[in-house]
C-alpha cells in the first residue's frame, strides 16, 4: 500500500474539515477522490502530502508518517494544486529546470529530461515561451510533465482539469495513463463524472467523510446506477446510514488493462 | 537547489519592468525633489508693515526688513483693521506696527516700540519670522545708538561679537543634509517594501504551495528571495550616490567603503522587516497598507526632516529604537562629517542587533505560518 490512512482528521478551531477517514490505496492504481466542493478533498489531500499536519488519526504515505516525516514525503511525490503552480513569469524551459534542480536532477540528466519532456509535449518550439502566454491546456499538461519529471512513485493532483477543453482534458488523461503505466500510483480530485470513470478506484468524500469507496463498476451496483454522475449524486444521502466506516477493508484491485485508453 | 532558486528569482525581477523602473527611477526622483521641496529654511515671510510714523527711522526699519532677503512687503495698510485683515485672508504672515511719533519718542525718551504679530497657523515659519524681525529691529536700534553717542576711545558698552561658521556643512546647505538621508530611506523602501510584495505575491498566485510541498526548505525559500533584493538595494544605493555628486555636487567626506559596510548590514534588517510583513499579511494588499504604515512611522520618527533632539522623551526612546534613525545618522556622519567605521562602532553593532533580531523573528513566524 502507498497510501494507507487511520481515522485521519483535521480540524481548523470548531470545524472539521476531514473527518475520522481510513482507506488505502495500491502502489500504480488510479485513484479518483470524487466529493462537492467544501466536502475536504483538498484538505485530506494537504494532510497527505506532508503540507497540513492531522488533528488527528494516522496515515503513511510512501512508507513515511504525514505527522512526523513530512519532508521525506515532499521528496517522493509530485504535486499539482488546484491553482496553477507554475511560475508564469518565466519561461517554459526555466520552470522545467527550477522544479527539476529543485527535485535535486543532475544536469546532464535535466537537460535530458528536459528535451524528452518538451518532445512529448510537443513544445519544443514554445520552450522560451513565458508560461503566462501559454494557453491553460498546455499549462497544465506542462505542469503535470514538470511534478513528473523526477520519477515520483506517488502524485497527487488537484482538480488538474478545471476549465479546461475536452480534447485537451482527454490528452490529460493519456499522460496520466502513460504515467500509471510507468508504475506511478495516480492520486487525483475532479468534478467530472467521466474522468471518474477511468479511475480504478473512486471514493466519494461528503462533509469530511468518505460516503463510498469501490470501482466505478461496482459502484453503479452499490448505488443501482446507470452512470457516475448518478452515484455521485445518491452518495450524500448514504453518509447517515455508514458513519465512519473503514474502507481499508475493501481491496484495492489492480487495474491491469492499461492498454485501455479512456474513450 | 539554492542556485536555482535564486537564478529563478533574478529571472523573474528582471523581467519585472515596474521593479526595475522602482530601482533606477525612485532614487533619482526622491533626490531631486524632496531636498528642494521640503526646506526649513524659511523665505518668503509675507509683511504687512503698518507705519504709522512715516519717520526716517521707521523707514529704515521697513527698508532693513525688505533687504534681509527674508520678507516680502505685500501690503502697507494704513490702520490696524487692514492690518488685521492681511493676517486673517492669509496674505500677511506677519504684521510689523509702527506707532506714531515712534522716531520723537525714540529721540526724546530714549525708548520706542514697535509691535509685531504673526500668523502662528505655520509654527515654523512664524517662530522663524518673529526671530528673523527681532534680530533685524535690534541691529536697526545698535546703528540708531551709534549715531546718537558720541563714541569715547574706549567703547563704554563692551561688545561680544560672535563669529559663526557652520561646520560640516559650510554653506548651510540643506539638500548636503537631506541626500544622505533621502538614501538611507530608499534602502529601506527596497528592502520592507519590495521584498514584502514579492513574498506576499508568491502565496496569493499559489506557487507558494507549490514550493512547500517540494523538498525546498523554507529558509531556502527566504535566502533565495532577500538575496536579489539585497543586490537591488546596493545598485540603487550606487545610483543614489552617482546622482548625489552629478546634481548635487556631493562628495562623501567619509570613505564610500563605510557607507557600502554599513549598508550592506543594515539592508539584512530592512530585509528582515520586509519578511515580517509578509508573513503577517495574505495579500499584496495588505502588505503595502501595512508597509506603508511602517514607514510613516519609520520616517516621521527618524529624525529624517526634524531633528530627534526637539522630541519629547518617550518619542526620542521611540526614534532610537528605530533602525531608519540609526542608519540616517550614519549616512549623515559619514557624508557630511567624515566619520570612519570605528567612530560609528556603536551604530554598526545596533544595526547587527536589529537585522539578527527581525530575521529571528521573521523566520519564527514563517515557520509557524507553515504548521
Amino acid at each position: 500500500m502507498i497510501i494507507t490512512t487511520e481515522n485521519l482528521t483535521k480540524k481548523f478551531g470548531q470545524f472539521t474539515a476531514v473527518d475520522q477517514i481510513s482507506f488505502s490505496v495500491a502502489e500504480g492504481e488510479i485513484f479518483g477522490f470524487l466529493g462537492a466542493n467544501g466536502a475536504g478533498k483538498t484538505t485530506a489531500m494537504r494532510m497527505l502530502s506532508g503540507l497540513l499536519a492531522p488533528t488527528s488519526g494516522r496515515a503513511k504515505v510512501v512508507g513515511f508518517d504525514v505527522a512526523t516525516q513530512p519532508e521525506d514525503i515532499k521528496r517522493s511525490i509530485g504535486y499539482m494544486s488546484q491553482r496553477f503552480s507554475l511560475y508564469e513569469d518565466l519561461t517554459v524551459l526555466e520552470n522545467i529546470r527550477l522544479f527539476g534542480s529543485i527535485y535535486g536532477l543532475k544536469k546532464v540528466e535535466l537537460s535530458q529530461k528536459a528535451t524528452a519532456l518538451l518532445e512529448q509535449l510537443q513544445f519544443t518550439e514554445q520552450r522560451n515561451t513565458l508560461v503566462g502566454a501559454l494557453p491553460l491546456g498546455w499549462k497544465q499538461k506542462l505542469s503535470f510533465s514538470v511534478a513528473m519529471m523526477h520519477e515520483p512513485r506517488l502524485v497527487f493532483l488537484d482538480e488538474p482539469t478545471g476549465g479546461v477543453d475536452p480534447i485537451t482534458r482527454r490528452q490529460f488523461w493519456e499522460l496520466i495513463y502513460a504515467a500509471a503505466g510507468r508504475g506511478a500510483t495516480v492520486f487525483v480530485t475532479t468534478h467530472y463524472m467521466d474522468e471518474a470513470e477511468y479511475c480504478d478506484r473512486v471514493s466519494i468524500m461528503v462533509d469530511g467523510r468518505i460516503a463510498a469507496l469501490d470501482t466505478p463498476a461496482a459502484l453503479k451496483v452499490q448505488f443501482e446506477a446507470r452512470d457516475m454522475d448518478e452515484v455521485f449524486c445518491a452518495s450524500p444521502p448514504l453518509l447517515k446510514s455508514v458513519p465512519h466506516e473503514d474502507f481499508s477493508r475493501i481491496p484495492a484491485k489492480r487495474i491491469l488493462a492499461r492498454h485501455t485508453r479512456p474513450t | 537547489m539554492l542556485s536555482a532558486l535564486i537564478r529563478k528569482e533574478f529571472s523573474q525581477i528582471l523581467r519585472n519592468v515596474n521593479i526595475i523602473r522602482m530601482m533606477l527611477m525612485a532614487p533619482l526622483i526622491q533626490l531631486i525633489i524632496i531636498p528642494l521641496a521640503a526646506d526649513f529654511e524659511v523665505k518668503n515671510i509675507n509683511l504687512a508693515v503698518l507705519d504709522r510714523d512715516h519717520s526716517t527711522y521707521s523707514h529704515k526699519i521697513t527698508n532693513k526688513m525688505v533687504a534681509s532677503g527674508y520678507f516680502k512687503l505685500v501690503d502697507m495698510p494704513h490702520d490696524e483693521a487692514a492690518a488685521q485683515r492681511a493676517m486673517d485672508e492669509g496674505r500677511a504672515d506677519l504684521a510689523l506696527e509702527i506707532p506714531a511719533h515712534f522716531e520723537r519718542d525714540l529721540v526724546r525718551e530714549d525708548e520706542a516700540t514697535v509691535k509685531i504679530r504673526t500668523d502662528a497657523v505655520n509654527g515654523v515659519k512664524a517662530g522663524l519670522g518673529m526671530n528673523y524681525g527681532g534680530q533685524i529691529i535690534s541691529a536697526v536700534n545698535n546703528e540708531i545708538r551709534q549715531d546718537f553717542v558720541q563714541m569715547p576711545r574706549f567703547n563704554p558698552l563692551p561688545m561680544i561679537d560672535i563669529n559663526t561658521r557652520f561646520w560640516y556643512n559650510p554653506d548651510f546647505n540643506y539638500r548636503h543634509y537631506m541626500a544622505p538621508g533621502i538614501l538611507a530611506l530608499l534602502l529601506t523602501m527596497v528592502g520592507s517594501m519590495m521584498c514584502a510584495l514579492n513574498i506576499v505575491r508568491e502565496r496569493e498566485i499559489g506557487t507558494m504551495e507549490q514550493m512547500n510541498v517540494t523538498p525546498v526548505k523554507s529558509w531556502q525559500f527566504l535566502l533565495a528571495k532577500l538575496i536579489p533584493f539585497w543586490v537591488i538595494g546596493l545598485v540603487s544605493l550606487t545610483i543614489g550616490l552617482l546622482a548625489c555628486f552629478l546634481i548635487f555636487g556631493i562628495v562623501s567626506a567619509g570613505s564610500y567603503l563605510t557607507i557600502y559596510l554599513f549598508a550592506m548590514v543594515y539592508l539584512v534588517a530592512a530585509l528582515g522587516i520586509g519578511q515580517l510583513i509578509a508573513s503577517f499579511t495574505d495579500t499584496q494588499q495588505q502588505a503595502t497598507l501595512f508597509s506603508f504604515f511602517f514607514m510613516m512611522m519609520f520616517v516621521l520618527l527618524s529624525g529624517l526632516y526634524t531633528p530627534i533632539e526637539s522630541m519629547p522623551p518617550w518619542a526620542q526612546w521611540l526614534a532610537w529604537a528605530n533602525p531608519v534613525t540609526h542608519f540616517v545618522d550614519v549616512m549623515r556622519s559619514v557624508v557630511l562629517k567624515g566619520s570612519t567605521f570605528m567612530d560609528l562602532l556603536p551604530r554598526f553593532w545596533s544595526i547587527c542587533g536589529f537585522a539578527v533580531l527581525f530575521n529571528v523573528i521573521a523566520v519564527f513566524s514563517y515557520r509557524k505560518r507553515m504548521g
